[in-house]
């Protein structure tokens, strides 16, 4: 499954030395990242691919929400479909 | 890939703005369930309904966690039980296979105890109307339906008075609760055969064997976007309702193909109703205040929910594949935080919700009245409401809830979704005579539209 991991939070030093550690420790392969403060907000979208990893989702989306609670932001994965249905006026052929 | 500013609004949508999935809601036909016998009928109810719907929880709390949007509700709708047990005159114990395939699959609600009566009714019908009350008090989960009226047979008054009775039976039997089993009835005119939304789900007779039908929510998305837009005019703001109304069908057309893959049933269809909830920013009412109203229930009113409900559907329809259910704006009273203040302040009254329905979904859903109003108010209530439904051809709706040992001015309280409500003051002129005529109101003519 592809997935969208997005980081929100404080500004501080080593989130994404972090995040892409516990994702590199999931075996999950991160295929593209991009970085930007927003509204005064650090702001981390990964696009990531889960087919190698042998966790299950709510697993996955359990740690990634406790290394946010010890790093204090928040860390969110979700489907990329849910931005895909939002934010393209195309249905994929599956979801017709 | 997506800008950063996409992800953040659809984020923000869940975290800040109530955006939901009220109801996954699996539609189920018990044709295949008919006996002669009550047991086996009972039994075969019972089976069917935990073979489709065993793990309709466990793939809505799936697809939930993974696209990162709660889901509110997971219900399931029935063929209209009174065809289902007329052979074998079994509502009893199919009631008791309902509640029990209720529980054990964890579901929210269970909508179908239902039966169509709009243009005649069986005997067997009449006994099943008269079992309302009494199921309804003795569950907790089971929903209840009468269509009264359509727009093709006209109404069915004498099914209209019968619904007083039960509407205050019901009421009766759950006193200690403020009357709590009426938040599980609706009667309706019009009712559409796809509806997820309780309690007026049911499945209809031409529905395939095993559908998925969604509704969402997000009246909460659609204010937080009508409050960016300070001095636009309302042309501008129906762009702005269509575009969210967008977004937010989208979402549950997503998750009726993947809840319809994993269950091995049918699409069936996105209902885009703008559910409320009584959370604070999560109001239909309020909607109609950013656009410009000092309160819900002053004039203009009825103008600018027009305006929402059709704005909703142009944009929702091309998100969606199949469109369907009840889509448009609901207005019940309990349920949304800035009706109720409005109807306590006085400003929001029945009069002008029974305007509002004209114009939008679905009817006077989820108002409470004094205790001591009569049956035949009750009834005439609800001939009012449906005759707007009959002449415009479009679903219409009551679920009134005379809360027994309460008058006006006090509160009601239901609890969870169903909320609390202000009771209301009712127009107490007799209109028993009318009511007790019987018969029916005959069909309205497709010509002459003035």
């Amino acid at each position: 499954m592809k997935a969208i991991v997005s980081v929100i939070g404080k500004d501080k030093k080593g989130i994404i030395a972090r995040v892409s550690g516990e994702l590199f420790d999931m075996n999950i392969n991160i295929e593209d990242i991009s970085q930007t403060i927003l509204q005064d907000y650090f702001t981390m979208i990964m696009a990531v691919d889960l087919k190698d990893c042998a966790l299950t989702f709510e697993q996955t989306s359990n740690r990634l929400a406790e290394l946010g609670k010890k790093t204090g932001v928040e860390i969110r994965i979700q489907s990329q479909q849910i931005f895909d249905a939002m934010h393209k006026i195309s249905l994929s052929s599956e979801n017709i | 890939m997506y800008t950063g500013s996409e992800i953040i609004e659809t984020i923000n949508m869940v975290s800040h703005q109530h955006l939901d999935v009220r109801t996954i809601t699996m539609g189920i036909s018990l044709f295949d369930c008919i006996t002669d016998s009550a047991k086996r009928t009972a039994d075969k109810i019972y089976d069917k309904i935990m073979k489709k719907a065993g793990n309709l929880v466990s793939v809505g709390n799936a697809i939930s966690s993974e696209i990162g949007v709660p889901i509110v509700n997971k219900r399931i709708s029935i063929t209209p039980l009174s065809l289902v047990t007329a052979a074998s005159r079994g509502h009893e114990q199919a009631l008791q296979a309902l509640d029990r395939a209720a529980s054990e699959t964890g579901i929210d609600f269970l909508g179908g105890y239902s039966a169509l009566v709009h243009k005649g009714m069986t005997p067997y019908e009449r006994e099943f109307l008269l079992s309302i009350p009494e199921a309804l008090s003795t569950t907790s989960k089971i929903c209840s339906s009468v269509n009264v009226a359509s727009t093709k047979a006209g109404i069915n008054m004498d099914a209209v008075a019968m619904c007083g009775k039960i509407i205050k039976q019901a009421a009766y039997l759950t006193r200690d609760t403020d009357s709590s089993a009426c938040s599980k009835l609706v009667v309706f005119a019009n009712a559409v055969e796809d509806n997820p939304f309780m309690a007026g789900a049911f499945l209809g007779v031409g529905e395939a064997d095993c559908v998925i039908n969604v509704g969402v929510s997000g009246p909460g998305v659609v204010a937080h976007a009508l409050k960016q837009c300070d001095g636009a005019n309302l042309t501008q703001i129906a762009e702005v309702i269509k575009e969210t109304a967008f977004k937010i069908t989208r979402v549950g057309q997503l998750v009726a193909k993947e809840a319809s893959r994993r269950l091995k049933a049918e699409f069936g269809i996105v209902d885009l109703s703008l559910a409320p909830t009584p959370a604070v920013g999560d109001s239909v009412a309020q909607i109609l205040e950013i656009m410009g109203l000092e309160s819900v229930g002053a004039y203009g009113t009825t103008a600018t929910l027009a305006m929402l409900n059709d704005a909703v559907k142009k944009g929702g329809i091309m998100a969606s594949s199949h469109v369907g259910g009840l889509s448009g704006a609901f207005i019940p009273v309990s349920e949304d935080a800035g009706m109720i203040r409005a109807a306590e302040e006085g400003c929001l009254t029945l009069e002008k919700l029974e305007a509002m329905t004209a114009v939008c979904s679905v009817g006077l859903d989820m108002i409470a009245i004094p205790g001591d109003v009569s049956e035949e108010i009750i009834s005439a209530m609800i001939a009012d409401e449906i005759s707007i439904g009959v002449i415009n051809t479009k679903t219409t709706a009551v679920r009134v809830i005379p809360v027994y040992g309460k008058s006006a001015g006090e509160r009601a309280v239901f609890g969870g979704l169903l909320g609390e409500a202000p009771i209301m003051e009712v127009n107490r002129k007799s209109p028993a005579v009318f009511i007790n005529r019987g018969g029916r109101i005959p069909a309205p003519t497709h010509s002459l539209k003035n």
